[in-house]
């Protein structure tokens, strides 16, 4: 399972931003997601990659869920999830034949099938390649970092909730970066509140602070994901960044 | 086993010591020996330990913050309320250990003794262990591959001095990995009672969930049932209830007659019990009235109905507390 480094792979891929958080169920799939799809709004070329193994959700989100990979001279060809051809992703998901089968894989084995992913998909001409990761600081993002670093990667988008537990654990997450030599853009704040939608009224059901608390420690800056009605939308202190109408659920 | 080379064929696999990327590493020559595929001794060791052990449960999910963190310390301060009964909570995410903080143990070290080492105690009769105990800063990461996680776990298992317990509840990190196929393999011969398995209603979790569903039968672990957690929300102002991850394939409940796996119960979100779990306090004390404790006790309940008809095996010696 020895991957040949194939600088042709990633050679034309201009940006790499990773998400991460060292926490679960924070939104870092559904991030990645938005992400690149208000990148494609702009009118980029993006790709995905989904480097968790154990619980690849992309291609579900993208509604991807199904297709097959096909081989190329240069390696896997990943899949579109576009008529348009502009964002394709490649996710375990995909490699896999029963959808409910679980990988049930030990570290240097999920580490060999990453170091493929990077290496031997043909990506192409590509504006952003996001990266979703799994919670943690283990295999799975020591592969990830290692395979990437070659290609120097943007950076690393860091997803909490408001929560202090989510904090304690993302905080850690930071420390990896900076070890990794990872250069944070940001921290992201998710599921900040809750808008009722009988009255409107806006509850924290995830506690509060925390996202503003780690952009403080890491000394990066803070922006804030939520869905308004039904748009996607990143906010900074300043201001809006980024705003997208979804097209899938 | 140290750090295992990229490639590595697995010390179980015919290729052990034999395959390309086998060259260079420390443990060639014990894996083309067949000695890698040996037993580990230690799988004995905590058998022995074991015994002093009524009940073991796991907390498992595929998908993360779903709430197994919550829910295992709950589960404790639960069985804990019982002064009669003996709680054990060891939780095995070596990289996101959230036990210290949801039990309001942050910053308390780990002791050693004379017979391993001691748990933390928040009560009594309820015992803790976690990663997060031995780590200096909180801003200290864990950056460890498999086989070094799975070392912690073993001596977690091995060299924690429980004492007698009536329910040990194993808390694990989102996933089908290194962990959870450590815990199994390592309480082998000690026999675990049932897996609790964690999810919130939406098909992505979902998702993830029947992977975990599919490793425990792989493994052979019983199932004991399915919690759904964040089941609805009801608005403090308006009273009016919403779904906040929207069960669009029929949530927890399809997915549970589809798998013929009892569904344990229904927990609502309650912003409360995020607030509790932060500053490190039971929910049951902070908010003995609201629907969710409710939810969570019934679950307790058929939790240990599930434990007491379906009796440990062997390796066990009757404790001095029944239960």
């Amino acid at each position: 399972m020895e991957a040949v480094a194939e600088p042709g792979n990633l050679a034309g891929v201009r940006n790499i931003i990773l998400v991460l958080s060292g926490k679960g169920g924070v939104g870092k799939s559904t991030i990645s997601t938005e992400l690149a799809l208000a990148l494609r709004h702009q009118g980029k070329k993006v790709g995905i990659l989904d480097v968790d193994l154990c619980g690849p959700s992309i291609p579900h989100m993208l509604r991807a869920e199904g297709k097959a990979v096909h081989q190329c001279d240069q390696g896997w060809v990943p899949v579109f999830v576009d008529q348009e051809k502009t964002i394709s992703l490649m996710s375990v998901g995909f490699l896999l034949e029963n959808p409910d089968e679980a990988v049930v894989w030990r570290g240097p084995k999920k580490h060999a099938l990453i170091k493929q992913f990077v290496s031997d998909v043909a990506w192409g001409e590509l504006d952003y390649l996001v990266v979703d990761t799994p919670p943690g600081t283990s295999d799975e993002h020591m592969a990830t970092v290692e395979a990437l670093r070659p290609y120097r990667p943007l950076g690393a988008l860091v997803v909490t909730t408001p929560q202090a537990v989510s904090v304690g654990d993302v905080r850690r997450e930071l420390t990896f970066c900076r070890k990794t030599g990872l250069q944070i853009i940001g921290v992201i704040e998710n599921m900040s509140g809750f808008a009722c939608p009988h009255c409107a009224e806006c509850t924290n059901v995830f506690s509060r602070g925390g996202g503003e608390e780690l952009a403080q420690l890491a000394g990066v800056p803070f922006l804030v994901f939520c869905q308004v009605s039904a748009y996607f939308c990143l906010f900074t202190r300043e201001g809006l960044v980024s705003v997208r109408m979804p097209q899938c659920t | 086993m140290e750090e295992a080379p990229h490639g590595c064929p697995g010390i179980d696999s015919a290729q052990a010591g034999r395959g390309a990327s086998c060259q260079g590493c420390p443990n060639q020559r014990l894996c083309a020996s067949g000695a890698g595929a040996a037993p580990d001794p230690a799988v004995e060791e905590i058998k022995e330990k074991m015994k002093t052990v009524k009940h073991r449960i796991l907390v498992l999910s595929g998908k993360g913050g779903v709430g197994k963190s919550t829910f295992s310390a709950h589960l404790a301060h639960g069985l804990a309320e019982d002064g009669d009964t003996q709680v054990a909570l060891l939780d095995i995410d070596i990289c996101g250990p959230s036990i210290p903080k949801i039990m309001g143990l942050e910053g308390e070290q780990v002791h050693q003794s004379g017979s391993g080492w001691s748990p933390v105690y928040v009560e009594d009769n309820l015992g803790v262990m976690s990663v997060g105990f031995l780590l200096s800063s909180p801003d200290d990461a864990v950056i460890w591959r498999g086989p070094k996680k799975n070392g912690m776990i073993k001596q977690f298992l091995r060299d924690v001095d429980w004492g007698d317990v009536d329910y040990l509840i194993i808390d694990t990190p989102p996933g089908t990995s290194d962990e959870h196929l450590s815990v199994v393999q390592y309480l082998a011969a000690a026999h675990i009672d049932g897996a609790v398995i964690l999810t919130t209603p939406q098909e992505v979790a979902l998702q993830d969930v029947r992977k975990e569903i599919s490793f425990c039968h792989k493994v052979k672990l019983p199932i004991i049932g399915v919690v759904e957690n964040m089941s609805g929300f009801i608005c403090p102002k308006c009273k009016k209830e919403s779904q906040i991850f929207p069960p669009t394939t029929g949530g927890a409940e399809a997915m549970c007659q589809d798998l013929k796996i009892p569904l344990l119960g229904r927990v609502p979100l309650d912003p409360l019990i995020g607030k509790s779990c932060d500053k490190g306090q039971s929910f049951f004390v902070e908010a003995p009235d609201s629907p969710a404790t409710a939810a969570y006790r019934s679950i307790i309940h058929r939790i240990q109905e599930f434990c007491s008809s379906h009796p440990s095996l062997k390796g066990t010696e009757p404790s001095a507390t029944c239960s």
